[in-house]
C-alpha cells in the first residue's frame, strides 16, 4: 500500500511539476468545446440540445491524448524495467498510474466541466448531471485507456494507433454520459443512466489493471 | 487435434490436402447458393427483388461476428497454451473478417436505399456493426505496429481480449442509446419467421461463406507459415554482395 501510495504521489508531481501537462489537457479540452459553436453557429437553441454531446466527445478527446502521458516515457528511460521489477505487482503499477492519470485528467475535466456548460447555454441541473456524469465516467477513461496506452508501448505512431484503439472502447461511456445529460433535460429520469456509466466504471477498476498489466508484460518481455 | 497440429511442418502436410478440398466444397455451396437465391427464391412480397441481397448480407454479418469471436478463443488459446499456430490464425484471420464485415455494412446500405430510403440509418445494429469494422481495423493495425512481429502477435492477442469482453457492452449501450433516441421506429426485417423458400438458400449460402472462410483462412496461414520459413531461410544464407540494381529495389531485413 506504501509503495502504491509513494507510485501515486511521484506521478501526480511529475505531473505538476513537468511544465504544465494538466493545462495543456484542459486548453486542448476547452478549446474542442469552443470549436463546435464556430462550427454549427451560435444559436443557444441548437448548443443547448447538443451541448452535452460536445462537452463528453470533447472529454473522451483529451482523455485519448493524454495517454502517451501514462507509461511511454517511464518505458523510454527504463522506469517501468525497474517498476516491474520492484516487489509491487505491475496490476498494482497500472492502478497506481491509472489513478494519478485520472486526478490530473479526469478530475480537472470535471471540475472545469461546469464553465463549459455555461458556454453551450445549459441550464443547471443539466450542468450538475454533466459534471455528475463526468465524475463517475471520468475513471473509465483511465483505465480503458491505460490498457490501449500499455499495448502500444513501441509502437509506430503509438498516438494515432492508440485513438483508432480506444476509442471504440470509450463509447459505451460516451453514450451513457451524454445520455444522462439528455434524459434530464427531458425529465425522463437520468438515474439510470449514471447507474450505468457507473457500472462500467466499476467493472473496469478491477479489470482494466490486470489487461493493462498483462499489455506490460509483453511489453517488457 | 490441437496439439497434433501445433506441428506446423505437419499442419503444412494437412492442410495442404484440406484447403483444396474445402475450397472446392465451398465453391460448390456458393454456386448451388447463389443459383438457389437469385433464380429460385420467390421475390418477397414487400421488399420484391431486393430481398436476394439479404442472401448475401446475412451470411457475412454472421461471419463478421463469428470471425471476431474466433479471433478472441485464438487469441486465450495463444497466450494460455502457446500454441504456436493460434497466433498465425487469429492474424490471418483478421482481414477476411474485416472484409466480412464491410461487405455486410456495403450490402445493408445497398439494401437500405430502397428499403428505407437512406444509405445510412443510425440504427442500433447498423452502428455496432460499424463498431465492430473499426474493432477489427485497430486489430490489425496494433498487429502490424511493431517491428517485432512476435510483439505484435502477443498486443494484438491481449487487445482481442479485451475487445471481446467490450464487445457485449458497446452492443448495449448502442441499443440503449438507439431505443432512447428513436423509439417507435426500429425497423426490422421482414416477420419473426422466414419461409422455407427463403431459409433454404440462406442457410446454404451462410454453409458456403463458411468453407469460404475456412479455405481462405487455411491459405493465409499456410502464406504466413510459408513467409516466416523464407525470412528464416534468408537470414540463415551466407550474406550476399549487396546488389540493389538485380532485385529493383534496397533488401528489406525484418
Amino acid at each position: 500500500m506504501r509503495a502504491y501510495a509513494g507510485l501515486f504521489r511521484r506521478e501526480l508531481l511529475l505531473a505538476v511539476r513537468q511544465g504544465g501537462e494538466i493545462g495543456l489537457v484542459l486548453g486542448f479540452f476547452v478549446l474542442a468545446v469552443v470549436l463546435f459553436p464556430l462550427g454549427v453557429g451560435p444559436e443557444a437553441e441548437v448548443l443547448r440540445r447538443i451541448g452535452a454531446g460536445i462537452v463528453w466527445v470533447a472529454a473522451l478527446l483529451a482523455a485519448v491524448l493524454s495517454l502517451d502521458r501514462l507509461f511511454a516515457a517511464d518505458y523510454a528511460d527504463g522506469t517501468l524495467d525497474l517498476l516491474a521489477l520492484s516487489a509491487m505487482p505491475l496490476e498494482g503499477v497500472a492502478a497506481a498510474k491509472c489513478a494519478a492519470h485520472w486526478a490530473t485528467t479526469g478530475l480537472p475535466l470535471t471540475l472545469i466541466s461546469p464553465c463549459l456548460a455555461a458556454l453551450v447555454d445549459l441550464e443547471a441541473q443539466a450542468t450538475v448531471l454533466l459534471a455528475l456524469g463526468l465524475l463517475i465516467g471520468t475513471p473509465a477513461l483511465s483505465l480503458l485507456g491505460a490498457i490501449v496506452a500499455a499495448l502500444t508501448l513501441g509502437a509506430r505512431r503509438p498516438g494515432i494507433l492508440s485513438s483508432l484503439l480506444v476509442l471504440p472502447l470509450y463509447l459505451p461511456v460516451l453514450i451513457f454520459g451524454a445520455g444522462a445529460v439528455e434524459a434530464g433535460i427531458a425529465g425522463t429520469g437520468a438515474r439510470p443512466h449514471l447507474l450505468l456509466l457507473g457500472a462500467v466504471t466499476v467493472a473496469a477498476l478491477p479489470l482494466a489493471p490486470v489487461a493493462a498489466a498483462a499489455a506490460l508484460r509483453q511489453a517488457l518481455d | 487435434m490441437f496439439a497434433y497440429l501445433a506441428n506446423p511442418a505437419r499442419f503444412m502436410r494437412v492442410s495442404g490436402r484440406a484447403w483444396r478440398f474445402v475450397a472446392a466444397s465451398g465453391i460448390a455451396a456458393l454456386a448451388i447458393g447463389l443459383y438457389l437465391a437469385l433464380a429460385v427464391a420467390p421475390p418477397d412480397y414487400q421488399q420484391g427483388e431486393s430481398v436476394r441481397i439479404m442472401f448475401v448480407h446475412v451470411p457475412s454479418a454472421i461471419l463478421a461476428e463469428g470471425v471476431y469471436y474466433l479471433i478472441a478463443l485464438a487469441s486465450f488459446v495463444a497466450l494460455v497454451w502457446r500454441h504456436p499456430l493460434a497466433d498465425v490464425a487469429a492474424q490471418a484471420a483478421a482481414p477476411i473478417g474485416a472484409a466480412f464485415t464491410l461487405v455486410c455494412l456495403a450490402t445493408g446500405s445497398l439494401w437500405g436505399k430502397p428499403m428505407w430510403g437512406a444509405w445510412w440509418v443510425w440504427d442500433a445494429r447498423l452502428t455496432s456493426v460499424l463498431v465492430l469494422f473499426f474493432l477489427y481495423l485497430g486489430y490489425i493495425a496494433l498487429v502490424n505496429a511493431f517491428e517485432d512481429p512476435a510483439r505484435g502477435a502477443r498486443a494484438g492477442a491481449v487487445l482481442a481480449l479485451v475487445g471481446v469482453i467490450d464487445l457485449p457492452i458497446i452492443k448495449f449501450s448502442v441499443n440503449w442509446w438507439n431505443t432512447l433516441h428513436q423509439p417507435a421506429s426500429i425497423l426490422r426485417m421482414g416477420g419473426p419467421t422466414i419461409d422455407r423458400s427463403m431459409l433454404v438458400p440462406l442457410l446454404v449460402m451462410t454453409l458456403a461463406f463458411v468453407l469460404l472462410f475456412a479455405a481462405l483462412l487455411l491459405l493465409r496461414m499456410r502464406a504466413t507459415l510459408n513467409e516466416r520459413k523464407a525470412r528464416a531461410l534468408r537470414l540463415a544464407a551466407p550474406p550476399r554482395r549487396a546488389d540493389p540494381v538485380s532485385t529493383g529495389a534496397a533488401p528489406v531485413l525484418r
